[in-house]
């Protein structure tokens, strides 16, 4: 079985800070790392590795950078990485970022593709379904629960308040949830293995068998027209008293706004 | 593409189990919103099987048109029927806007169309607006985290798709009185390649609430401690009415389920009253809870980010504080 992880890397946006003065990013400092729910979607793979036997290839689009995140999946176990980059796919939406990729793939044996649920600098959830889209397969989405079968996947798929048990014929695409599982450490012998005996093959612009009308800026449907910070509302009051007299005051604003 | 042919604003009326989720009627409500300011009116899509009761319910709640497909095919919902039906209404009817709620359905079917019609699709919007002058439509949503907001716009392609977050639009009161188109869209369902099988239909066993519905939320941080204190912030939701929500550390430690977790990563809400008990209130979590009417933050750090959105900021210890306050919750009702 050949399965294929999607991964991104990205800044880890819970330590990001707000300059309190002018309410921009600060960007210096933050560390990059493999986006959580991704993580989780390669630890799926190495899991089904490890119990059934397979080759778990990982894939990424962005800058040259990304090949440490690459380096660290393979030290997790995965048998091949590929980082797919060039200047003409930089600000690509999410409809350009799954053609490139879709058309990446294209060029790759797979039974199945895995990718996480969504990533957490965007939080769109969208390059997976569209990938799938571009590339004929089904997608089962926010998957919970794995498990292979004789030419099939099931997959326990969540939605808010109840699941479907899916079963998704081969080739097939699913979005991996954080809740999958809990992803593995590095060992020092694959970590050192990793960084000085494995290649990650790099494809450029010319390797992606893609349309110049569907990458990058040009080929993106959607457009940043402006970002801005966030407005915070005023704060109210704020009192700093005993039990007391703080329960007092909570029940005197409930009142005054009729909420008791 | 001419996109002059696309005319009207369209949501798609999300039913579960021939129940229609709530965003589908916040989605209509906005959508009116939409229309007059672009002159059009809104139509709502509706797919399933046996849902023909629920296209009143859609006029009453303000939809000028309701396009039904009801076909057994369409009886779970599974991506690719529903992308087909979708795909195959936008192509005879020329939307110029479609609107998902952003649920673990939208989110799914969004996608898939978007890459079927080829066109944008911007997702979790919090704010849809026309702009007065060159008439384009605006999306706005959060990004990297929460951390800041992106305006989005899909000047060349259309429909201009979205998915907007449960919670943040307002929908319409219902009147039963309101007239409406309801069209039956014959469309012939292909099984391909992408279609999958349900197995099994697994539904939630335990007590099931939401958030989202609760006009008073009684919400704990990791400052509660561990996760009996829970039963402290029950005690008090139950005095006021409430449910009781909380913080994604609280999920992350185990305390309490997922489906109680506010923020970017959990839900929007916007009650009548929030007391947020030990959150400390991370960018993340403001964003999911800043809209409510009425906010009050209990926390022992006077510096805590919360108390910048609060109405009413306490501080002081919340083991001492809730147990009094929901001893005089309950002794003034009693009056």
């Amino acid at each position: 079985m050949k399965i294929i992880v999607c991964i991104k890397q990205v800044p880890d946006t819970t330590e990001v800070r707000l300059d309190p003065k002018t309410g921009t990013l600060i960007r210096e400092g933050v560390p990059s790392i493999m986006n959580p729910d991704d993580k989780s979607g390669l630890e799926a793979a190495l899991r089904l590795k490890d119990e059934h036997g397979a080759h778990v290839s990982v894939i990424s689009m962005g800058p040259p950078q990304a090949k440490e995140m690459l380096r660290e999946a393979l030290a997790m176990g995965a048998d091949e990485a590929y980082l797919v980059t060039d200047r003409a796919f930089a600000a690509s939406d999410t409809w350009a970022t799954s053609s490139i990729l879709a058309a990446a793939i294209s060029k790759l044996d797979y039974d199945l593709i895995i990718t996480g649920r969504q990533a957490i600098d965007g939080d769109t959830a969208q390059v997976g379904p569209e990938m799938a889209e571009h590339l004929g397969i089904p997608n089962v989405s926010y998957a919970e629960e794995i498990q292979l079968e004789e030419g099939s996947i099931l997959v326990k798929r969540q939605f808010e308040d109840f699941s479907h048990m899916v079963r998704a014929k081969f080739p097939a695409l699913i979005t991996a949830l954080g809740e999958l599982n809990t992803p593995r450490y590095m060992t020092p012998g694959a970590i050192f293995d990793a960084w000085s005996n494995k290649e990650i093959t790099e494809w450029n612009r010319a390797d992606v068998p893609v349309e110049d009308s569907n990458i990058g800026y040009r080929g993106s449907p959607t457009r940043v027209a402006k970002s801005f910070p966030k407005t915070m509302k005023s704060p109210g009051m704020k009192i700093e008293e005993g039990v007391e007299e703080s329960v007092e005051f909570i029940l005197d604003k409930l009142k005054e706004k009729y909420l008791l | 593409m001419n996109i002059e042919d696309y005319k009207g604003v369209f949501t798609f009326a999300q039913q579960v189990h021939g129940e229609l989720s709530n965003v589908s009627l916040e989605l209509i409500g906005k959508a009116r919103d939409l229309a007059a300011d672009l002159e059009t009116n809104v139509s709502v899509v509706l797919l399933g099987h046996q849902i023909g009761h629920l296209a009143k319910e859609l006029v009453a709640f303000g939809a000028d048109r309701v396009i039904v497909i009801d076909d057994p095919v369409l009886d779970e919902y599974r991506t690719e029927p529903y992308t087909q039906g979708l795909t195959a209404i936008i192509d005879a009817y020329k939307p110029e806007i479609v609107l998902f709620g952003a649920t673990a359905i939208g989110r799914d079917l969004a996608p898939r169309v978007a890459g079927r019609v080829h066109t944008g699709l911007t997702a979790d919007c919090t704010s849809l607006d026309i702009d007065p002058e060159k008439k384009e439509f605006r999306m706005t949503r959060p990004a990297f985290g929460g951390n800041v907001m992106a305006t989005i716009i899909c000047p060349e392609f259309r429909p201009a798709m979205a998915t907007v977050r449960p919670g943040v639009m307002v929908k319409e009161l219902r009147d039963d009185q309101r007239e409406g188109e309801i069209v039956t869209f014959d469309y012939t369902f292909v099984e391909n390649q992408a279609y999958f099988q349900i197995e099994e239909v697994i539904k939630k066993v335990s007590h099931k609430i939401d958030i989202t519905e609760a006009k008073v939320l009684v919400s704990g941080g990791r400052g509660l401690g561990d996760a009996n204190c829970f039963d402290l912030l029950q005690g008090l939701a139950d005095a006021l009415g409430g449910e009781v929500s909380c913080s994604r550390a609280v999920v992350d430690a185990g305390w309490l389920p997922k489906e109680h977790q506010v923020g970017q990563t959990g839900k929007t809400v916007r009650p009548q009253l929030y007391i947020a008990c030990g959150i400390s209130g991370a960018i993340q979590h403001l964003a999911g809870m800043e809209e409510a009417d009425y906010i009050v933050a209990i926390n022992k750090d006077p510096d805590a980010p919360i108390f910048n959105v609060a109405d009413v900021g306490i501080v002081g210890d919340l083991h001492r504080i809730v147990p009094l306050l929901t001893e005089k919750i309950l002794a003034e009702k009693e009056k």
